[in-house]
Formats: structure tokens, sequence, C-alpha cells
């Protein structure tokens, strides 16, 4: 068969769904059953799943400002790659929350309407990176974190939620796997790489302590953050050795809490720019 | 043709060579009251290439006479390229695609990092059995970009999920 097909489908102008490709952006969630479980408490599923929903969606648009400006066009695609995968695991989680909420949100109004106070990301997803070895350090330290936490998810009550959790524990292994494989490689470089990547781990490690700081909206849906540090440690021990590196020393404190709206101004950088466009023509579409 | 031939025959956006039945993507299609209803599973969590499947099926479903098309998403359970037919893959690899080998089996417990070569995946060009990565991803998220240090030519791998 030959690629025309593809390229005439992509111009074949019947409906909107394809004037441009992957634009005509239906619900993520259209067809999915959307009962919420009985008993599971709408206002705690939102929060959780804002709060995963959020971690991906603002880590995803960091991930995006690397377009144009990677080290190499094959990391290139690979962040880009990944800070879709994050984009989609984004949209589902925005788009059950919004379900789950019932006052008619859906993904767009929560990713583009909301304030930075509103919003429940953790703080390690907020900055920009210095340099590639900032991104591929906290890359590292998030897909390990996230991981784990969606490998959790997969038990819980809400199938949504349940159902993110399985696809997204395939995928978040390969952003660990690639950000493992760079830091291994910076660190267990030359002089120069090797600084430099042991001073992204030491900048990123003062935002650790706060994945794994319980959230009692989490705990009552039967997610315990603190009990995945265990295995965070582990990789991340894993990494350091085969990267020469040192892991720093725990930075303890208790410090602002992403999950409750305490955001830096990193986090208004990136709404600036991600809603700048849906606030300035409301009700717009393409 | 039934409605579950002629969803079969709707061919992949991104790969063409390939048709969403190939792929597994199809889970299952229901005729009834002159209606039908598809429900699919997405590839990987930001594939944009659903919006345009759903919107192939339910053309080919209408301009085959049937009045409602309704298209379902089932995201459990997770895709796999497990799932892929031995047509799918013979179709991928006559295109210059390597198919995926198995899915990794996961071990109980957490997730292993694994650190050190994964499977050798063939040259789908000249046959060489051993090849080494270029890049984790390539065009497309379920895609690696490998070399083959015989004919020295670059080729896409689908991986393993």
């Amino acid at each position: 068969m030959s690629f025309d097909a593809a390229y005439e489908s992509l111009t074949d102008h019947e409906d909107d769904a394809r004037w441009a490709y992957g634009t005509g952006f239906a619900d993520p969630l259209a067809g999915v059953p959307t009962a919420v479980p009985d008993g599971l408490d709408r206002a705690d599923l939102t929060a959780v799943c804002l709060m995963l929903g959020d971690d991906a969606l603002i880590l995803s648009h960091r991930l995006q400002q690397w377009v144009t400006r990677a080290p190499e066009l094959e990391d290139e695609l690979a962040v880009a790659n990944i800070a879709l995968d994050l984009l989609g695991q984004a949209r589902l989680l925005l788009a059950r929350a919004g379900e789950a909420e019932g006052t008619g949100r859906g993904e767009d109004d929560l990713a583009y309407l909301r304030d930075a106070a509103q919003f429940r990301n953790v703080r390690l997803v907020e900055r920009a990176d210095a340099d590639f070895a900032h991104l591929v350090a906290r890359l590292l330290v998030f897909a390990t974190w996230r991981l784990a936490l969606l490998d959790r998810l997969t038990g819980t009550r809400d199938p949504v939620l349940a159902a993110v959790g399985a696809k997204g524990v395939k995928e978040v292994t390969y952003h660990r796997e690639y950000a493992a494989q760079w830091v291994i490689r910076l660190g267990d470089g030359t002089e120069e790489s090797h600084r430099r990547m042991q001073d992204a781990l030491d900048a990123v490690w003062p935002l650790v302590d706060e994945l794994f700081r319980p959230h009692e909206v989490e705990l009552r849906l039967g997610l315990d953050v603190a009990a995945l540090r265990p295995e965070f440690d582990g990789v991340l021990t894993q990494v350091a050795e085969a990267a020469t590196l040192r892991l720093p020393a725990p930075a303890g404190g208790a410090g602002a809490r992403g999950r409750d709206g305490e955001h830096a101004a990193a986090l208004d950088e990136v709404l600036t720019e991600m809603q700048q466009l849906a606030r300035s023509i409301p009700g717009g579409v393409w | 043709m039934t409605a579950a031939a002629l969803a079969a025959t709707v061919t992949d956006p991104e790969m063409p060579m390939v048709t969403l039945a190939d792929l597994g993507i199809i889970r299952d299609v229901r005729e009834g009251d002159g209606g039908v209803v598809v429900t699919i599973t997405p590839t990987y969590s930001g594939c944009p290439a659903m919006d345009e499947i759903r919107a192939d099926l339910t053309r080919v479903l209408r301009d085959a006479g049937y009045p409602r098309v309704e298209v379902r998403t089932a995201l459990t359970p997770a895709w796999t390229t497990d799932w892929i037919t031995a047509d799918g893959r013979r179709k991928l690899a006559a295109a210059g695609i390597a198919p995926p080998g198995p899915a990794p089996r996961r071990p109980a417990g957490p997730v292993p990092l694994v650190l050190g070569r994964r499977r050798a995946v063939a040259c789908p060009r000249c046959g060489h059995a051993d090849t080494e990565q270029i890049a984790e991803f390539s065009a497309t998220a379920c895609r690696e970009l490998r070399r083959c240090p015989a004919c020295r030519e670059p080729f896409e791998h689908v991986k393993e999920i």
C-alpha cells in the first residue's frame, strides 16, 4: 500500500477531526464507562486525579520546552515522546477529575482556567531544567517515583484510575530507563559531564522528600506514598553506583506542599505560557 | 461485509501498512438495531491518532450503510504489543519496521530497572542477527530507532510493551 494514502487521508477535509493531524481533540474518555463506584468519595477521587494529572501536565510542559533546544535530534524526539505520553495520561486524569467532580468542568477547563493555587502538582515538576543533566536528573527522580505510584494504583477501586495506572506503568518504565541511561552516561563520562551531572542531582534532591509525604486524600483512597520510598531509594542507588555519582544526603524539612496548592513562581511561568491563548479567546476552538 | 470485517479493514493512520485489526486495537464489534458499537483500545496514553481512528471507523461504517455508529474506548486491559497478529508482524517487517518480540513478563514486586542489553533485534532489511539502538523513541512513542552494523541502514522497531 502506498504511503500516499496516509497523506491523502490527512488532507481529505470531510470533518474537523482530521483537518490537521492530532486536532479535533475529542474527549479522551469518549466511550469509556464513567460510573463512579458506590461508596467512593467523589471529592477525593477528583482531588487524586487532579494531583496525578497536574504532575503529568506540568512536567509535560517543561519537557516540551526542550523541543528545538535538545542537544541531539534523537533526544529531542525522545523527550517529545515522553512529554506526549505524560500529556496523554494528564488528559485521561483531568477528564476523569471533571467527571467525578460533576460540575461540568472538562479537561480543558481544568487545564486552562485554574489559577496556580488550584493546581495540585508536586513542586518537583515546576522548574525549568538548567541544562540537559538537570533534565535527566529530574526525569529520573520523577519517573522512578511515578512508576512506583502508578503501580500501586492498579488495585484502586476507581476503574479509570486503575486503568490509567496499568497503562502508565508500561510507558513510565521506558521513561525511567531513558533517564537512567543518560544519568549513567553523563555520570560515568568526562570530568565535566560528571561534575555537571552531580550538580544536577544535588540541585533536584531538596524536592525529593515532598514526593513521599503522605496526603490524607491519597490515604483515604488507599495510596500511601511513604511506602514507595524504599523502591525509589533502591533504583536511585542502583543508578548512582553505575554512574559513579554520590546520592545527596536527605534534605529533610517540611517545606511547601504542592499537593495543597503551595507553589513556587516557576509554576506561574508554566501556566502563563500554557494558558495564555485559551484565556485570551474564551470558548475558542481550532 | 459484516461490520466486524469492515472495521478490520481500517488502516492505522501512522502505519498504513497495517490495519487496526492487525494491531489488536479493535476489541469488539457489535451490531444491533441498525447500529454498530465498536470498542477500541488506545495503544499509548498520548496516542494522537485515536481521534483519527474513531473518525475513520465511523466513516467506513456509515458509508457502508450503518445509520448509527458508536465508538467506545476500553482502557482495560491495557494494550500490549502481544496483541499484534502474526499477519501484522509480517507486514511491519515487509515495510522495513522490525516487529516486536514477546512483551516482557513482569516479575512480582516492583518493576526492575533493566540497564543491560535488551533482547537482540534482527535487521529487517538484511537479516543480520544483532543491531544497535540509536534512540529510545523515534517518530512515534511506540517505536525506537536502530542501526544495523552489517548493512549500515537505520530502521525502526516497534517496542515491546
